[in-house]
């Protein structure tokens, strides 16, 4: 067999360099006579060691990063493509601690397979969940993602088998799956990375998910800012059809299901179940309310399971080992394991898929090894743009659902964003505000006209314009926006805001004049 | 200019012609044409109303909810920089004044000579490579290496 070289396409380690060194490979291999596969590889999530590159030897993967198209010569000279030692070596992948730490449920093959071989998809423990779900009664597989305690990755945390069952129950000629690939929050990538590096199991979650509601056709609403995951998404299905795993007998059963890549253009408001079906019906990506619940009256008015990339991609494996398996993980109400995404100023950059529990400090400093800029870590946002910003005095805060909402916080899409001490908390406060000013989507008056007017308040605090009394004003009109918003872009911006204003009040005291003036 | 118009309005409805068949087909039907023409024409959006049976006001509404649809042209290249949180985190702020400098121009701006259009994003999904930006559709961590920035300038200048 020829030796496989491992150069992930991931977009993160293609934003890092890894197609010149995966070209210099190339030449090398030729220049050399040396016979060697070059497979693109999903990330294994490290992006301080990207472009990670691994080679397959009797002994296991061997890792070497974070390699540059310039090392590439040295590499060969030190007989990389046997696992010679190079000072660029990591060891044996599967060792290295922050992998070894992981439990990878959801993202166990994304690094490891081509992510476009149907082959290496089933070698490594694919499609079985699909096998098992058609020899099923829907109702069946219902109970087991019920049981399983998966709840919406998304965010919100609804139990996903809850939501199947309310789509099954109805009777419709029509019923849609949608997949929430709208990933906007600043700190996540668990859905690109899945959708670059195992496409595959996103379809069979949702081929699953089809079969237990009596739905026949899905789509996946993907951001424009992912032109790498359409591609692969689209490249998928092709030949995900092409093999019967998609089309009129799914696996050679009776159920039909198929699937199409719609693409987002560029609202991040999209991302909110109701607004991505109105933009996939090709109106503005305006908020609906709720009820009607999107299960019983969805897309085109139709029932509609949607669901976020990851509830989808966690499917596959809850039917295969079983709902018992998967619930064995976690702690509280939140069971199984989570994709947490550990980004910004932080050293150790990455996805780090965990059981539910590990403490948030553990997480940062532990596993994300404290700041890349080596000071102080100042505040963690957990949840993306709409998600509290946690101090370090709440850093033994477990990683649950209802433990971040106890601390008035949230997981969100488990996206967390660390920040060190020159971090100026009210900038960050103000940006809160500004971003849902230029994504509201207009239709409710707290969002629309309450973000505008909480920038311009917290620019009067700033500029040390009546600070107590503008501070007080900022603090209702978070309440109002909280309570009066249709959805969570502008109920959930008062979480950033409070969160500063709450934890890191002498960001909001008035400035010394010199520094005001900068 | 007449011309032009009319041109734009058969390719239009060529594009529409081959999507209508899909569930939903405005999305997909206006992102064919900015790929077509390179923004939205206002040429294009009777035709559309026209051939889908909604009223202009409704196509109008729909391509200026979008951030991504553009009334005009882009330069030759397109950089955007992204200015959300985690980016904010390893100084996104300092990276793109130093490259609205460099151009010469603000974000939502085009250079003079139709080279480069600067704009902002929230989020390109590259949180633990931060700060990053996209060239033409194309990923780029961490640039706030000097040399970097310098290759993203030299790049858009060609």
């Amino acid at each position: 067999m020829t030796t496989r070289i491992y150069v992930p396409g991931d977009s993160g380690a293609l934003a890092l360099g890894a197609d010149k060194v995966a070209k210099a490979i190339a030449k090398e291999l030729d220049a050399r006579g040396v016979k060697a596969e070059i497979v693109r590889n999903g990330s294994r999530g490290m992006f301080w060691l990207e472009p990670m590159v691994e080679v397959e030897t009797a002994g296991g993967r061997v890792a070497y990063g974070p390699v540059k198209a310039k090392d590439v010569a040295s590499l060969f000279d030190a007989d990389f493509v046997n696992g010679g030692t190079h000072r660029l070596s990591l060891g044996k992948t599967e060792d290295l601690p922050f992998l070894a730490k992981q439990t990878r449920l959801t993202f166990a093959r994304c690094g490891i397979t081509d992510p476009l071989s149907l082959d290496d998809y089933r070698a490594h423990g694919g499609l079985r969940g699909l096998e098992k779900a058609v020899a099923m009664a829907p109702a069946e597989i219902v109970k087991i993602v019920t049981e399983s305690g998966l709840r919406g990755r998304g965010g919100a945390g609804f139990p996903t088998g809850i939501k199947w069952k309310t789509v099954l129950d109805q009777v419709q000629d029509r019923k849609y799956i949608v997949c929430n690939a709208d990933e906007g929050d600043s700190a996540t990538f668990a859905d690109r990375m899945i959708m670059e590096g195992d496409p595959f199991v996103l379809i069979e979650g949702m081929a699953i998910a089809g079969i237990a509601t009596g739905a026949t056709k899905g789509f996946i609403y993907i951001r424009s800012e992912y032109p790498h995951a359409v591609k692969a998404m689209n490249r998928a299905i092709e030949i995900a059809r092409r093999a019967k795993v998609l089309g009129v007998n799914v696996l050679g059963s009776p159920n039909a299901f198929d699937m199409e890549v719609r693409v987002g253009a560029g609202a991040y408001v999209c991302g909110e179940e109701t607004s991505l079906l109105n933009s996939l019906e090709g109106k503005r990506g305006v908020v609906r309310a709720k009820p009607p619940l999107p299960a019983i009256q969805g897309l085109f008015g139709k029932p509609t399971v949607i669901n976020n990339v990851i509830s989808l991609a966690s499917v596959p494996i809850i039917l295969d080992k079983g709902a018992e398996h998967y619930k064995n993980f976690g702690m509280g109400r939140s069971r199984g394991t989570i994709p947490i995404q550990i980004a910004g100023n932080v050293k150790h950059g990455g996805l780090f898929e965990a059981a539910f529990g590990m403490t948030l400090g553990e997480i940062v400093d532990d596993i994300g090894g404290g700041t890349a800029t080596g000071r102080p870590v100042k505040a963690v946002q957990v949840g993306g743009p709409l998600g509290a910003y946690f101090p370090r005095a709440l850093f033994d805060t477990p990683f649950d659902y209802e433990e971040f909402a106890k601390r008035d916080g949230l997981i969100g899409h488990a996206g967390i964003t660390v920040f060190d001490d020159s971090a100026d908390m009210l900038k960050m406060a103000r940006f809160a505000m500004e971003f849902c000013a230029i994504e509201s989507c207009g239709k409710c008056t707290p969002c629309r006209i309450g973000s505008t007017r909480g920038v311009e308040v917290i620019d009067k605090i700033s500029a040390g314009i009546e600070p107590e009394k503008n501070l007080a004003l900022v603090t209702d009109l978070c309440n109002t926006m909280k309570f009066g918003s249709l959805c969570a872009l502008g109920g959930f911006t008062p979480y950033p805001v409070m969160s500063a204003i709450n934890h890191f009040g002498e960001d909001f005291k008035p400035r010394p004049v010199a520094e005001a003036a900068e | 200019m007449q011309q032009a118009g009319t041109q734009i309005a058969a390719r239009t409805a060529e594009i529409i012609g081959e999507l209508r068949g899909l569930e939903g087909p405005l999305l997909p039907i206006l992102h064919e044409i900015q790929d077509e023409f390179g923004y939205v024409p206002a040429e294009s959006l009777p035709v559309i109303a026209d051939e889908l049976n909604i009223s202009k006001a409704e196509v109008y509404g729909v391509v200026t909810f979008y951030h991504d649809y553009r009334k005009e042209p882009a330069g030759r290249h397109v950089l955007k920089l992204c200015q959300a949180e985690a980016c904010q985190s390893m100084g996104s702020d300092a990276a793109a004044a130093k490259i609205k400098q460099l151009l010469g121009i603000g974000f939502h701006e085009t250079t003079k000579d139709g080279a480069v259009t600067l704009e902002p994003v929230y989020c390109l999904g590259m949180c633990a490579c931060s700060p990053s930006a996209m060239l033409d559709g194309e990923v780029i961590g961490r640039i706030n290496d000097p040399e970097t920035i310098d290759e993203i300038v030299e790049a858009v200048r060609a």
